[in-house]
């Protein structure tokens, strides 16, 4: 048979072979990469041929980590891969577009009004106009328009709110700022030298896990993924690394050949269960359950029958465990505090400093590193992990238990979520002698000991086995999970062997699969505890890796102070969009509170009628959540009038605004959100899809936000159940006046907006990329032009803020003033605000800004210098520094280095110019820790000071380094080791979280300055979350939106869950050809193959899937793969592209979020207490999405 | 001793994550174009699943590959004779049902529809026709276990599997799946040469590259039947055949296939292979069970002095021969016994390699409680011990890699765990015991090699993972032109591009 085939060697015959080479050739490659909220921040060389970006492949020269671990190349997946169709496709915007409704009023108006703000006013003034604008929105009808157009409209309508409502009326959203740091930083620039709202993504995406802030204090803070290699027993929940983090999984399969252990959780046999050890199909949402048992095994088998030394000092040194609690009529309490006891009456911040049982003394002693010695005004030097008394300086030896020697033994009451009650169990307490007479006290140990019902050898102790039925025992937990106990077992003694051994080696990989559950932070939580017990938190290849967004704004220091004007002095108005959009939304309207499906301990459940709505207007009011618009009157005429009053410095202006608030003149527009007068007016959207992928309630969204057609059926049902905030019997429809959204293609936000103006692409665009999976700078770099008339969102911005300057000579001409309300910070003194809950609004404490409630300045702005602000770094940089963690950096000399590296000329002096966004990038890159070795070793220097530690030796080795951004260019740059982060990453380390804290000795930024078993808080105690605990799922009857579809239904009620998918990241690349053709041509709904059957359902079959909210319709996948009585989503769909029209409902059917809603989680909006303090982003509630359920049902084949 | 030498790409299985970069990365090189839409020179499929074509294992059906006639190996497909018969008809064919209908939308509507009382949205299409399309099927479409009852059910390569593990597939308990990542596998004896009515297709001399030649492909389409693993693609619109030609573009210039490059689970490794062409034809007609052993014979020693020498005579370079001595392929394939090739039974004696993957321990249901199915006394890696405890069924791996032998299976997948459980003990136990090195000794490994094969399965960089000899460009060249002449007229339209019917 050889003889047949043909082997060829002359070269002669083979000259055709020239036709595959000439396609190979190019002319050029360029560095660059996506921006896309993947968290992979991959280099990619982007081919250019003839002009055209032909293809593109990954960069390979990462500099190497330290030997041994394997190198991050080739970064970039298959939507990656598959960018460069986007740049010439037909869903790319090419030109600037406006609604015919729109521009023929527009051109109608202008025809009548010279001045563009007075057309733009009238328009507004009309509500015909006005309806017939917003009616038409998502209903086709684009008209292409030039530029100037476009931004005429845009900067007459900012110009306008700004007069006739006041700038916070005027919102944008644009998320994750780390996939483009240039391109966020262009609106929220512009948005915050204008006095309007920046709203946050990373709580409203709940991708912010709360848990993380309960704990340490920290937003996030995660390893990058080499550090996975350190590992060797990997818990994978929630996460699906294989599809989510699909340049990273490598080190997955990688670490298990270096011999570790991989078990995955997850209910469906998921993409990376297929190379687990073990699968361990828990039920959704039900490994909180799991790992209480988990660590019921744990106490008892590594505590309690025998103790592991590397634990317990750990668990003494690093945790709250050691840590006095008061236990009165048989509950837990607070923490003791130093200024209870005699000793410690008179120490400053002496509610802040809290005590342990020191084994040498026997008496309540005072460790150094509590929140009372973060913020001293004398004490100095004494904020760190050294175990030794803060007033004496003597060595303390903690004692984690009284099991051994205590006072007395008493019966204390814990909660038993699940079966609706209090079950009573044994406990040790000292008593303590303090001001207010004698008080018991425990350990925070013997606490957890009895909560997770571990016997510990007390007298009258219930014997509990691991077969008996009660909390949190492995067959307990069994009716839960549905896991064996046997299985649970083996994977808790695998998991305390394996931290014993390798000294907490254990690693959780978590993620959206976990975090969007409501009770997502006691989940967590959960898990948490299974790894401080084992000593993993702050170790290599150990602790809880959660990985969700792109959050990891590496430079964010420099970075935050550009991004939101703090060079001129502005105070952003940064808003929670959790709250904002359940309330501006009106999405609070649709239910009845929180009491049925998250009840107060206190309270009986139907009848107490307590709304999550009430919840929000009190945390606003008491300066726990920030809230806009902030009154119900223009913020630039509340500072006039106090002006006119005779109040002159801004302090008389704060009181004059506090006066009028107390005297009930001036009202928080959160009070009466559906008054027009309170109303968000203008909303520009960039870099995201706000009305889509990210609009939870998006039907809601059509309906109060757009006043446009949509398929929500849900009753309003809050009447009667809500007291704080005013109710109006008849909800406003169609809040916005405009909507621009900036974008590359016409996504489902686009599609709904009134401007959509062509933003240039990841290829034809300078910017700054980094994210938490690893730890190099990369940037973006234009490959082609912007292609078509598409400007990068800098110059877009830019152009907006030109002309809103222009309008402004007539309009707003001179200087004004601002009042921005803002609440209570972290990593401020406000820590230490709210000792207690006192409500000022009732009279149970006086109001005081920045104590009892919001803090308020007084801020300049100069609209007909925006643009030049804009472009131009000021000077405020150069006086206060940049900020970081509480850290504030000066940065003096390398202001003036960069002032003549790139001068700027405004009024008559030299600034460094911001005029390009490669100029905005060697800004970040010049002045933050992270890039400049120099501020990192001051950086250091500040924080020795804080601390009393030796630290500036970290930054020794890298003092000179100095990244650029042709350094970053040339090839991805590591970031430096720097205070603004936890992780030493110093000669090649891969970066795992808390490392400095564990190592260095640096505190947690919370109560007690170590993470946190007990959370103390009087929320807390009420919901009964002090301790580590399970509560169940919300289910359906208490959800109230399956009521109404009841009716429609033929088909099953099924848990709806979105997980994120495998051809797409978010909405991005769904619906591009490449990723269309490899999935199933759309977005499919994943069913069980029995669920399928009794449905009648069979593969590729059409299906709606529906519920009060809304209606979805696509094909069905069937698979053995999915569990039953769960329906999957891939997350993030958009209703732009192969979206036929829903039988049920006769309109278009909508997106994945149509389904959905946002529920608050009230203890969650906690304020003014150490960690539970505000910061953007950072803390707050946020939008839950996984306890969704939906009615599926086969349909014939839909129309288009 | 024929001593020749080949490039050949090798697939870790247990680190494909299944995303399909690399299929992208060869779309937009090299098939992103009228009349190739559909080709998927590298396609990734789920298994169990019926692959792309679908069912294209399915050679009852499908004609592909060789048959063992006695002694003799003749094409499934038909005989020489046969062949010319069929030439007008030939039912073997894959039909567009069998690939699927390329389709896109239509966009532009969503910028373009008038003002309406609904939302417009952008229908799909045929990219043939241009018509509304109800889309039925596509090149990936069982991806991730999608419609399991229809096709990952139907994966023939469950065939000897029994029926009680089939039904168990489609539960908890043993619901499993893995990808398998597919290129042309310039075969030693390929199927799609050999019925090439035209004469088109050949291998090239230097690197064993099958290549059909765009200027003398007469559109027969004998090779898209006859190749069994259905990747040769004809071009509807210039009527050429045409396959994966493993970037010898790439190769050419030291860079490895743009999907081998592009593959970020880090699961390809690219080497050179020498072998011995005299013994192809001997090794091709063994019995099924002992194909991977004969097939591993033909693949010669690179650093034996004979071979050494054997190749200097056949006028392979000194580079290459170096590059084969540092060859991944070569250690994997050869020197470590765990890649084989895919469906060896298909006797074409494919080039390209796979580690078969390791799967999860299978489970039971107990009270309606899942429990993992795990002996009382606690192991590292059970299924060291227990093998037939992995979810992913010995005879299922032993069709697709061993000719239905499930012993070379074995013998892999021990060796993976063994060392795995080395690592285990070295690192976390922070000692190597006797338990330990009986394990490696069980599985046949030593102490370095288990090192060996551990690093160069975790820890490689892209040159440690591609291997690439340096080609000789200039000596080709040179055989119908000056060199320095091509220097100042390259890419000035020297080449031919292929004409329909010439």
């Amino acid at each position: 048979m050889t003889k047949w085939i043909k082997e060829k060697t002359a070269p002669t015959e083979r000259k055709w072979e020239e036709f595959y080479r000439n396609r190979f050739q190019h002319d050029k490659r360029v560095r660059t990469t996506h921006g896309v909220n993947c968290t992979g921040s991959c280099s990619w060389q982007v081919f250019v041929k003839d002009g055209i970006v032909t293809w593109e492949m990954q960069a390979t020269d990462y500099p190497a980590l330290e030997e041994g671990l394997p190198p991050y190349e080739p970064r970039g997946c298959q939507r990656g891969i598959s960018f460069s169709w986007y740049l010439y496709s037909p869903i790319r915007v090419k030109y600037p577009y406006v609604r015919g409704a729109l521009i023929d009023l527009w051109r109608e108006a202008r025809e009548k009004h010279a001045d563009p703000v007075e057309a733009w006013k009238r328009i507004m003034a009309d509500p015909e106009s006005r309806k017939a604008i917003q009616q038409a929105r998502g209903k086709g009808g684009f008209r292409r328009v030039s530029w100037d157009e476009a931004l005429e409209i845009t900067a007459a309508s900012v110009v306008n709110t700004i007069k006739q409502h006041g700038p916070d009326r005027i919102i944008g959203f644009s998320p994750i700022p780390a996939m483009s740091q240039v391109s966020y930083a262009s609106g929220t620039r512009f948005l915050s030298l204008l006095g309007g709202v920046v709203m946050s993504f990373y709580d409203w995406y709940c991708d912010l896990p709360p848990a993380s802030p309960e704990i340490w204090g920290e937003q996030t803070d995660v390893h990058e993924s080499a550090d996975w290699y350190n590992s060797k027993m990997i818990a994978v929940m929630g996460s699906n690394i294989n599809m989510t983090r699909t340049p990273d999984a490598h080190f997955i399969a990688e670490v298990r050949h270096a011999g570790a252990k991989l078990v995955v959780f997850s209910p469906d046999f998921s993409q990376v269960a297929k190379y687990a050890d073990y699968w361990i199909p828990a039920h959704g949402g039900q490994d909180t359950a799991f790992w209480m048992a988990v660590n019921h095994v744990l106490l008892k088998e590594f505590y309690i029958d025998r103790q592991v030394p590397y634990f317990t000092e750990y668990a003494k040194l690093n945790t709250d465990l050691p840590f006095l609690i008061e236990v009165n009529e048989k509950r837990p309490g607070r923490y003791l505090r130093a200024n209870q006891v005699t000793d410690y009456s008179a120490v400053e911040n002496g509610d802040w400093k809290l005590l342990v049982w020191d084994k040498n003394s026997e008496k309540a002693r005072m460790p150094q590193g509590t929140i009372g010695y973060r913020w001293p005004n004398k004490d100095t030097g004494k904020w760190n992990l050294k175990m030794q008394d803060g007033a004496t300086g003597e060595p303390l030896d903690p004692e984690l238990s009284f099991v051994q020697a205590h006072d007395a033994v008493v019966d204390v009451e814990l909660d038993d979520f699940a079966g609706n009650g209090v079950i009573t169990r044994k406990l040790p307490v000292r008593y303590v002698e303090t001001g207010h007479g004698q008080v018991a006290v425990t350990t925070v140990f013997d606490l957890i000991l009895a909560q997770f019902g571990v016997p510990c050898g007390l007298p009258d102790e219930t014997a509990v086995s691991y077969d008996d039925d009660t909390l949190y025992t492995p067959a307990w937990q069994e009716k839960y999970t549905g896991i064996h106990r046997d299985t649970l077992i083996r994977f808790a003694r695998d998991w305390g062997d394996n931290g014993e051994q390798t000294r907490g080696k254990n690693l959780i990989i978590i993620g959206a699969g976990a975090n969007h559950w409501y009770h997502n932070n006691l989940l967590y939580r959960a898990g948490i505890v299974g790894l401080m017990l084992t000593g993993s938190v702050g170790v290599n290849g150990g602790g809880l890796a959660h990985y969700v967004g792109q959050e990891k704004v590496v430079s964010q220091a420099s970075w935050s102070t550009i991004a939101f004007a703090g060079d001129w002095g502005q105070a952003p108005r940064q808003q929670n969009t959790p709250s904002f959009h359940y309330v501006h939304s009106d999405q609070w309207r649709y239910e009845r509170g929180f009491s049925i499906y998250d009840p107060k301990l206190d309270g009986a459940k139907d009848d107490t009628k307590q709304h999550t709505i009430d919840m929000q207007v009190q945390a606003v009011r008491r300066g726990w959540l920030p809230f806009f618009p902030q009154f119900n009157r223009s913020s630039l005429d509340v500072v006039r009038e106090a002006a006119n009053g005779g109040a002159k410095s801004d302090s008389e202006v704060i009181q004059a605004v506090v006066d009028q608030i107390k005297q009930h003149k001036l009202g928080f527009a959160v009070e009466d959100p559906d008054a027009p007068e309170n109303w968000p007016r203008v909303w520009f959207i960039w870099r995201g899809n706000a009305i889509g992928s990210s609009a939870k309630g998006h039907e809601y969204f059509l309906r109060h936000y757009l006043g446009t057609h949509n398929n929500a059926i849900a009753p309003e049902m809050a009447e009667g159940y809500v007291n704080e905030v005013k109710f109006h019997p008849q909800a406003p429809v169609g809040k916005l006046d405009l909507v621009v959204d900036l974008n590359f293609r016409m996504d489902t936000s686009a599609l709904y907006s009134d401007i959509v103006l062509p933003a240039a692409t990841w290829y034809e665009k300078d910017d700054l990329n980094t994210t938490d999976m690893h730890s190099y700078f990369n940037p973006m770099q234009a490959a082609v032009a912007p292609a078509w008339e598409s400007k990068p969102d800098w110059e877009i911005y830019k152009a907006i803020a030109k002309k809103v300057s222009e309008f402004s000579v007539r309009h707003l001409p001179g200087t004004v003033k601002d009042v921005i309300m803002q609440p209570l910070t972290h990593d401020t003194v406000d820590e230490l605000a709210q000792p207690v809950i006192a409500d000022w609004h009732s009279g149970e404490t006086e109001a005081v800004p920045g104590k009892s409630m919001p803090k308020f300045r007084v801020v300049e702005r100069d609209y007909v210098h925006l643009y030049d602000q804009m472009i131009t770094l000021g000077r405020g940089v150069e006086k206060n520094g940049v900020f970081a963690h509480g850290l504030p950096i000066p940065v003096v000399e390398e202001y003036k280095t960069l002032t003549q590296r790139q001068p700027r000329m405004f009024n008559q002096q030299v600034y460094p110019s911001l005029a390009t966004a490669r100029e905005a990038v060697e800004a970040i890159l010049a002045l933050d820790p992270a890039s400049n070795g120099e501020i990192a070793h001051r950086a250091f220097e500040i924080e020795e000071h804080k601390t009393g530690l030796d630290l500036a030796h970290l930054a020794d080795g890298t003092r000179s380094t100095r990244i650029t951004f042709d350094d970053i260019v040339a090839q991805p740059r590591r970031i430096l080791t720097t205070p603004t982060w936890s992780g030493n990453v110093n000669q090649g380390r891969a970066y795992s979280p808390f490392t400095l804290n564990v190592e260095q000795r640096i505190p947690w930024r919370t109560l007690t300055g170590r993470q946190h078993f007990y959370l103390d808080h009087e929320n807390y105690l009420a919901w009964g979350e002090h301790l580590p605990t399970y509560k169940p799922r919300p289910d359906h009857t208490m959800l109230d939106e399956t009521q109404k579809s009841l009716a429609e239904a033929q088909g099953k009620l099924l848990n709806y869950v979105t997980p994120h998918g495998k051809w797409s990241i978010h909405s991005t690349f769904s619906e591009n050809d490449r990723m269309m053709t490899l999935s199933r041509g759309g977005y499919p709904v994943w069913l069980n193959d029995k669920d399928s059957t009794e449905m009648g359902i069979a593969d590729n079959d059409w299906v709606e899937v529906f519920n009060d909210n809304g209606v979805f319709v696509q094909r069905a996948i069937v698979s053995s793969r999915i569990p039953a009585g769960t329906v999957f989503v891939y997350h993030a769909t958009e209703r732009t592209v192969g979206i036929p029209k829903s039988p049920l409902r006769g309109k278009r059917a909508g997106m994945n979020n149509s389904l959905t809603r946002a529920r608050l989680k009230p203890v969650l909006m906690t304020g003014g207490y150490a960690q539970f303090t505000y910061f953007f982003n950072y803390w707050g509630p946020t939008g839950v999405n996984r306890d969704t359920f939906v009615f599926v049902r086969r349909i014939e084949k839909p129309d288009f | 001793m024929n001593v020749r030498a080949h490039m050949s790409m090798l697939f870790h299985l247990d680190k494909c994550i299944g995303c399909h970069t690399c299929s992208v990365a060869c779309k937009n090189l090299w098939t992103d174009r009228k009349g190739a839409e559909y080709m998927w020179w590298n396609n990734v499929e789920t298994r169990p699943g019926t692959g792309y074509p679908t069912r294209w294992e399915d050679q009852s059906h499908y004609r592909g590959g060789w048959e063992l006639k006695g002694k003799k190996l003749s094409l499934r497909l038909h005989s020489r004779a046969g062949g010319l018969a069929k030439i007008f008809y030939n039912p073997a064919l894959p039909t567009m049902d069998d690939y699927y209908e390329p389709f896109t939308f239509r966009y532009q509507d969503l910028f373009n529809a008038p003002a309406g009382d609904d939302q417009p949205t952008a229908i799909p299409i045929s990219k043939v026709t241009g018509d509304p399309l109800d889309v039925q099927t596509g090149p990936n479409w069982d991806d991730d276990l999608g419609g399991s009852g229809i096709y990952a059910s139907n994966d023939p390569n469950l065939a000897g599997v029994s029926e009680e593990v089939r039904r168990q597939m489609n539960e908890l308990e043993r619901v499993v799946f893995n990808y398998l990542p597919r290129i042309c596998n310039h075969c030693l004896n390929p199927a799609c040469a050999a019925a090439c009515p035209s004469g088109a297709i050949y291998k090239r001399a230097e690197d064993g590259v099958v290549l059909v030649n765009e200027n003398k492909c007469r559109a027969w389409r004998m090779c898209v039947a006859a190749c069994p693993y259905k990747k040769v693609y004809y071009n509807w619109s210039t009527g050429k055949s045409e396959k994966c030609i493993l970037c010898f573009p790439r190769l050419e210039t030291g860079q490895a296939p743009a999907c081998a490059h592009s593959c970020v689970g880090r699961i390809r490794y690219m080497g050179v292979l020498l072998y011995d062409a005299d013994q192809i034809p001997s090794a091709a007609i063994v019995p099924d069970a002992q194909l991977v052993e004969a097939h591993r014979n033909v693949i010669l020693d690179p650093f034996d002095p004979e071979v050494i020498a054997g190749a200097r005579a056949n006028g392979i370079e000194d580079s290459w021969i170096e590059a084969a001595q540092n060859s991944p392929a070569y250690k994997f394939v050869k020197e470590w016994g765990i890649a084989l090739p895919l469906h060896a039974e298909y006797r074409t004696m494919a080039m390209m390699y796979y580690i078969p993957p390791l799967s999860p321990v299978v489970s039971v249901i107990e009270n309606e409680l899942f429990k993992l199915d795990l002996a009382e006394e606690r192991h590292d890696f059970e299924l060291f011990q227990r093998l037939d405890a992995a979810r992913l069924p010995v005879k299922y791996l032993a069709n697709l890699f061993s000719a239905g032998n499930e012993q070379v299976i074995r013998e892999v997948m021990h060796k993976l765990l063994a060392v795995r459980l080395y690592m285990r003990h070295k690192t976390v136990r922070g000692a190597v015991n006797s338990d330990t090195l009986g394990y490696l000794s069980e599985a046949g490994l030593t102490v370095e090699k288990a090192e060996a094969i551990y690093k160069l399965t975790t820890l490689p960089n892209v040159k440690e993972q591609f291997v690439i000899p340096q080609y000789h460009r200039e000596t080709a060249v040179e055989a119908w032109k000056d060199p320095l002449a091509h220097k100042g007229e390259v890419g000035f339209g020297a080449i031919q591009p292929p004409q329909r019917g010439e």
